[in-house]
């Protein structure tokens, strides 16, 4: 066989686009006369070893398809015609600058929406675009921003610093570093890792460390694979997963499971709450001069309040010996005496709302199993918890959130090898700001974050997430109020079919705008509502940097296709005419700026490939608290307001809110809607995921397609006999939203009083143009899930528990 | 006379999650058009008392199946064994594999007509 002369391997690391995934793994792609032929796993990649995703391995497919956009399009004819005219890169940006321009002059910049979806390493730069661009309104387009956000968001309102499973990602050794521990039990809370890799965790670490002994309690309402594995199963009724975090909790702390020297040193348990408002003393209620953001403890030792100062993290006299309960009466400003308890008895007051039984008739799982399944967490040691975007799907996210972190706290298994570990950016070199982070690229300046859509009403928008809430813009396009909506540039968004929650308001907003721009690698329903579509690469095609979490790595260009440009340089090149102060020459130049706390530059990173930072860094574990590694001051504790964690919060007190965790019954239940559920009797969940797709992409992608080929609902057979459906068989999905078709599965998985639909589908095979939009309207499920239900913060969306019925289609329907 | 088989793929479906990373690094190393290829995920949904069920994945080598003796030859892994994502496959000699099959349960091995 003869050789060809042009033959290369390209050692890289995944990000989205091509996979779907928010990548990681290392990848040799072998490059013949500049195209892909084909691409395995590096095995000497610490992260995945050699392995390599089903979506991955269809690269070749999806980098070379016949349908990818190659050239910018501009829109030949009305909008959803589906008529285009092939044009320049120039004569795109061109166009842009004019239009953008345009909006901005009339309008002024806060007028044109940053939207975006997830996966593809766009991030940062879509930020750097709008920043540019002078907009604050970065949007990611789902309602209540429910994936991720909210949850990182949660963890950093309480504990300053976010954290995950401790799969030993931090080291080259991997699980052979001499100070890991494998964890006795994972809680795989509402996840089905292995199938889809989300949130920059390899979901097949989980299955390597069962290999080596860790035990699962599993937390679905699916018989998930864990499920099927799992020394414990909880299947609980969907949205309920907060009263189940109480209930264990409730366990924990009535059987003395917890950790109470974890409790005492290391959270505000023993701070003051005043019975007469509820809420924390603070040093400025006792004394003048005092600080409101000060605490109060009681000192047993003195018998009097004693100061603990949140700057400097210490008491404010020596050997205190704080209170951990009780009441006490302390004498304020104006020389009233009022009752104080601690923030451990307010805690403990709340927790004592869940007993075990209560939990089981609000979440359906058997007392017995809930008993169970919290000792064996409690008696674990080491155990983590790793939670799935089920928690941000329900409108009281946050409170979800602070019952299970505080269980994790509780229980002393915060940054301790093989428990919940804080999760930095490797080297703190910021590249894509999560909520909490602050990059290399912000906003110019304060004032131009006045006008962030919802930042005014909900307070984790003004201290983590700079994003514009997505319910209040989609509204404020129809309202216009307090200011117009006149453009909308989408990147990696696909609001039509996948990302959107009622997606035929979405297709009404987008038409109602003056310009639309949408970047994508293949045309889709949201794209055939745009004015110009612009072709983006895929991770091969791209230089880039990735420092979500641990290592630091490059993501090195392969090939180049057509004309498709990477997401970076096409914002990169557009920031640059918006603004006259745009400080970098070139996107390096940006990598070297953004990589400067790790003193390496791009070129040099390339070489290595990935980097671990070192031991003492605040981005490598462990017990960093311990160690002053994770506040500016260098002090032990944590970046909260109090320097602990905070079992109380004091940010959400601030905001107005509920501070100690609790539990709330979703908006569309069998319980806060008995009316509904009588007409819908079937709880309605989504989202399960596909091990072959990403949300959704990859329905053109033939290898893929042909493992997961129909939008499938997923049904008990009991339910499915009960209804006369057989299984393969098409049925109608509907509630009072609407109602769409999907193909039965009659399989166990599910309970019998649920089904399961999945999302994110479209048919690339059928016509774009309206009124089919690639015949979205079939089976897409967003259609019966509402916009507008966000939780109290602006977080959260009920996604994950609709109610529904369903029935045969008619033969004559059928087409 | 029958060819002598001599190598095998030992799978350990206790921990195969149905990723079907086998099946499609199959279908990028042979190409192979929609609906075909060496190996194919098969999902099992078993039944248990009390209201109980078990769901496996097993992937089953096709008449498609050479092993990956383009692969094998120059000591590489065949390509659905490289890239497990559970590290689940293992490919070597009957014998051999057949001595691992009794360290723990939950374990078939395949000899493919190759």
């Amino acid at each position: 066989m003869a050789k060809s002369k042009n033959r290369k391997i390209v050692r890289t690391t995944t990000w989205s686009a091509g996979p779907g995934c928010h990548g990681g793994c290392g990848v040799l792609a072998h490059i013949e006369d500049g195209k892909l032929v084909k691409i395995e796993g590096d095995p000497q990649h610490p992260w995945n070893q050699g392995r390599l995703c089903s979506r991955c391995l269809a690269m070749t497919q999806y980098i070379n398809h016949p349908d990818r956009l190659k050239r910018p399009l501009k829109r030949a004819g009305e909008r959803g015609e589906g008529k285009w005219q092939e044009i320049s890169w120039d004569e795109a940006f061109d166009l842009i600058e004019k239009r953008l321009g345009k909006i901005k002059q009339d309008y002024g910049p806060e007028s044109v929406i940053f939207s975006m979806g997830t996966g593809r390493d766009i991030g940062a730069w879509i930020c750097m675009l709008a920043y540019a661009y002078g907009s604050p309104n970065v949007m990611f387009a789902l309602s209540g921003i429910a994936c991720y956000s909210p949850r990182i968001s949660a963890v950093e309102t309480i504990q300053g610093d976010y954290c995950i499973l401790d799969a030993a990602q931090w080291f080259p050794k991997r699980y052979e570093d001499p100070n890991y521990k494998i964890p006795e039990c994972i809680v795989v809370w509402g996840y089905n890792i292995p199938a889809s890799c989300p949130d920059n965790v390899f979901g097949h670490w989980i299955v390597d460390l069962m290999k080596k002994g860790t035990k699962i309690i599993a937390i679905d309402p699916r018989l998930s694979w864990f499920a099927s594995r799992a020394e414990k199963w909880l299947r609980l009724r969907p949205g309920t997963d907060g009263a189940l975090a109480m209930g264990f909790l409730n366990l924990i702390i009535n059987e003395g499971l917890y950790d109470r020297e974890f409790v005492e040193k290391w959270t505000n348990a023993t701070h003051l709450v005043r019975v007469d408002t509820g809420k924390l003393l603070r040093e400025s209620d006792l004394v003048k001069s005092g600080s409101p953001e000060n605490f109060v403890a009681w000192d047993t030792a003195k018998e009097h309040p004693v100061v603990w100062d949140s700057s400097r993290v210490e008491y404010q006299s020596d050997d205190v010996k704080p209170a951990l309960e009780g009441e006490y009466t302390v004498c304020l400003l104006d020389g009233t005496r009022v009752p104080v308890k601690t923030v451990w008895d307010v805690f403990v007051e709340q927790v004592n709302q869940y007993p075990i039984e209560r939990v089981s008739e609000i979440t359906w799982v058997p007392q017995k199993d809930i008993i169970e399944a919290a000792r064996f967490y409690a008696r674990s040691k080491p155990v983590a918890i790793h939670w799935g975007v089920p928690i941000d799907m329900t409108p009281a996210i946050t409170p979800t959130v602070q019952a299970i972190a505080n269980l994790w706290c509780l229980t002393g298994n915060l940054d301790v090898p093989g428990g919940n570990v804080i999760s930095r950016y490797a080297f703190d070199a910021v590249a894509y700001a999560l909520p909490g982070a602050k990059g290399v690229i912000k906003l110019d300046s304060k004032e131009a974050d006045l006008k962030r859509i919802g930042a005014d009403q909900y307070g984790p928008l003004r201290k983590f997430i700079w994003r514009a809430q997505t319910d209040l813009t989609l509204e404020q396009i129809f309202t216009e109020d307090p200011y117009p909506i006149k453009g909308m540039w989408l990147q990696a968004c696909n609001p039509v079919a996948g990302i959107g929650l009622d997606p035929k308001k979405w297709v009404e907003a987008l038409n109602k705008l003056d310009f639309v721009v949408a970047v994508d690698l293949f045309m889709n329903p949201t794209t055939q509502l745009a004015d110009v579509v612009l072709p983006a690469a895929t991770f091969l095609e791209k230089d880039s940097i990735r420092s979500w979490w641990v290592p630091l790595q490059s993501i090195n260009k392969a090939v180049t296709v057509d004309e498709c440009k990477p997401d970076v340089e096409i914002n990169f090149e557009l920031a640059k005419r918006f603004d006259p102060n745009f400080r970098w020459n070139n996107i390096h130049e940006l990598f070297d700026e953004i990589l400067k706390p790790s003193g390496m530059t791009f070129k040099e990173l390339q070489k290595k490939g990935w980097a671990f930072p070192p031991e003492g860094h605040p981005s490598h574990p462990y017990n960093r608290f311990q160690k002053g590694l994770l506040r500016p001051d260098g002090k032990p504790g944590f970046q909260t307001p109090s320097g602990k964690i905070e079992l109380y919060s004091s940010l959400r007190e601030e905001w107005g809110l509920e501070p100690v965790a609790y539990y709330e019954e979703p908006p569309f239940t069998p319980v806060s809607q008995p009316g509904l559920y009588k007409e819908y009797p079937l709880i309605l969940s989504t989202g399960r995921r596909s091990p072959v797709y990403f949300h959704a992409e990859h329905r053109n992608i033939s290898w893929l397609r042909e493992i997961d080929p129909d939008p499938v609902i997923e049904i008990h057979p009991n339910t499915a006999e009960s209804l006369d459906i057989a299984n393969g068989e098409w049925v109608w999905v509907e509630n009072w939203l609407g109602r769409c078709k999907f193909k039965a599965k009659k399989t166990l998985v599910v309970p019998e009083w649920m089904v399961m639909a999945a999302h994110g589908w479209w048919f690339p095979e059928e016509p774009g143009e309206e009124p089919s939009l690639f015949g979205v309207w079939k089976s897409n499920i967003n259609q019966l899930i509402p916009m507008g239900f966000q939780g109290k913060d602006g977080l959260g969306s009920p996604i994950k528990h609709l109610l529904c019925r369903i029935y045969k289609v008619k033969v004559r329907e059928e087409d | 006379m029958p060819k002598k088989v001599e190598y095998g793929l030992l799978i350990d479906y206790e921990y195969c999650t149905g990723c079907y990373a086998c099946q499609v690094a199959c279908a990028q190393e042979y190409g192979w058009a929609e609906g075909m290829g060496g190996i194919r995920v098969i999902e099992v949904e078993e039944k248990l008392p009390n209201d109980r069920a078990y769901l496996s994945y097993i992937p089953f080598p096709t008449e498609l199946c050479i092993l990956c003796a383009p692969r094998t030859k120059q000591g590489l892994e065949p390509s659905c064994v490289k890239h497990c994502m559970a590290a689940c496959m293992k490919y070597g000699k009957i014998e051999e594999l057949a001595r691992e099959m009794g360290k723990k349960p939950r374990m078939v091995l395949w000899v493919p007509r190759s």
